[in-house]
């Protein structure tokens, strides 16, 4: 995922630190298709997809996975560690080098939902769900 | 043989009647699984029928809540989080003991919504009571309103919450009637798992939707709100008291 972040960012960090004591963030990502928006919307605005998906989300049920802060987890979390925190992990290591606090992990977990098994049972729950909410066929 | 007119009609609509009513509830599933971009309205009421006759002493329904929601304790009951308890009542009279399941209620009038200064506790449009632990304040006047004691504050740090059930320090927390999995078309973990144990004492469905099981099963037999008397027209229902 983020191919395109992952070129980039790197590039830029290179011209703008070469040899300077500033920490540059990490951006590793695992190789996918990209983003849900182009890099530099994502860079600028991430936290307004998700303050407004937040309230979507929480106060009417809409449970689309486009700006979802759970695809940001399950797409970024380094492979190596299984989280988008600690020094080199997506979300921290960016936070850090623009010096603004996340307080989203304080509740949600920084580890992807990534059990294959989950992801492939998921659509299957919805059609079989559906039949044992009305009742009608539970056992 | 002739046949009337009167007769043909009324041949006609029991046809019809019969082939609506098999493939029919199919088809009313298909059509009400709200997909992932729809909004919750207030055409459906979640609520659940709890037969305490049928409940068993075993805590089936709180173990598979925990795991769910993965609010384990820290082994200190005053102040650990519970979203769901079972709860043992006493005849002290004739010494007749009863256990059920005691959770948030999703009353249609809730008291934590009523007190709450920031609208982080609120009602969603289909009935399932919350708290918004983006607004929450964890000043914890809803725990004191809630007549049930339904609402845990959590006091530690958490670690590796569920990603689809968040839980922080500072905030409010309830029963959530497993908001995640109802928005899926799922049923509540706690009724998932006494089914499975065959208990079947729990039963989850729509109070709005006349063909529910649950709907059927409330106007087939008498079932009672907890504390009545504060007209708070509960979600939760129990029978069998």
């Amino acid at each position: 995922m983020l191919i395109g972040v992952a070129v980039a960012l790197p590039a830029y960090a290179h011209e703008k630190t070469a040899g300077s004591r500033v920490p540059m963030p990490s951006v590793h990502t695992t190789p996918g298709e990209k983003c849900v928006e182009p890099t530099d919307v994502m860079r600028r605005d991430h936290m307004k997809f998700i303050l407004h998906q937040r309230d979507d989300t929480m106060h009417r049920g809409i449970r689309t996975s486009k700006h979802s802060f759970k695809n940001c987890v399950d797409c970024h979390a380094d492979p190596k560690t299984g989280s988008v925190l600690g020094k080199d992990g997506f979300c921290q290591s960016c936070h850090s080098y623009a010096a603004v606090t996340i307080d989203c992990f304080s509740c949600h977990t920084d580890k992807p939902e990534k059990q294959p098994g989950n992801k492939a049972a998921a659509p299957g729950n919805i059609q079989s769900g559906a039949a044992a909410i009305t009742g009608s066929s539970a056992p | 043989m002739t046949i009337t007119r009167r007769e043909m009609l009324a041949a006609g609509a029991a046809t019809l009647a019969g082939a609506v009513v098999t493939p029919g509830l199919r088809l009313i599933e298909l059509a009400t699984a709200k997909s992932p971009e729809d909004a919750v309205t207030a055409l459906r009421r979640w609520g659940m029928l709890i037969d305490v006759a049928k409940c068993n002493d075993c805590d089936a329904c709180v173990t598979a809540c925990r795991e769910e929601n993965g609010w384990q304790g820290h082994n200190r009951p005053a102040t650990d989080a519970q979203w769901i308890r079972k709860v043992k009542l006493k005849d002290t009279e004739t010494g007749y003991v009863q256990t059920l399941p005691l959770m948030c209620q999703h009353c249609e009038h809730p008291p934590c919504v009523d007190v709450c200064p920031t609208g982080a506790s609120f009602k969603r449009a289909d009935g399932i009571v919350l708290v918004d632990k983006h607004i929450c304040i964890g000043c914890r006047y809803c725990m004191m309103a809630c007549p049930y004691k339904a609402r845990s504050f959590v006091h530690e740090a958490t670690t590796d919450q569920k990603p689809y059930a968040p839980r922080g320090m500072g905030t409010v927390e309830a029963c959530t009637l497993c908001v995640h999995r109802v928005d899926e078309g799922r049923i509540p973990a706690c009724v998932e798992a006494c089914t499975k144990d065959g208990h079947q004492a729990l039963v989850f469905g729509d109070l709005k939707d006349s063909n529910s099981d649950i709907r059927e099963r409330l106007a087939a037999a008498s079932s009672t709100q907890l504390r009545a008397d504060l007209k708070l027209n509960t979600g939760v229902r129990y029978t069998g008291l």
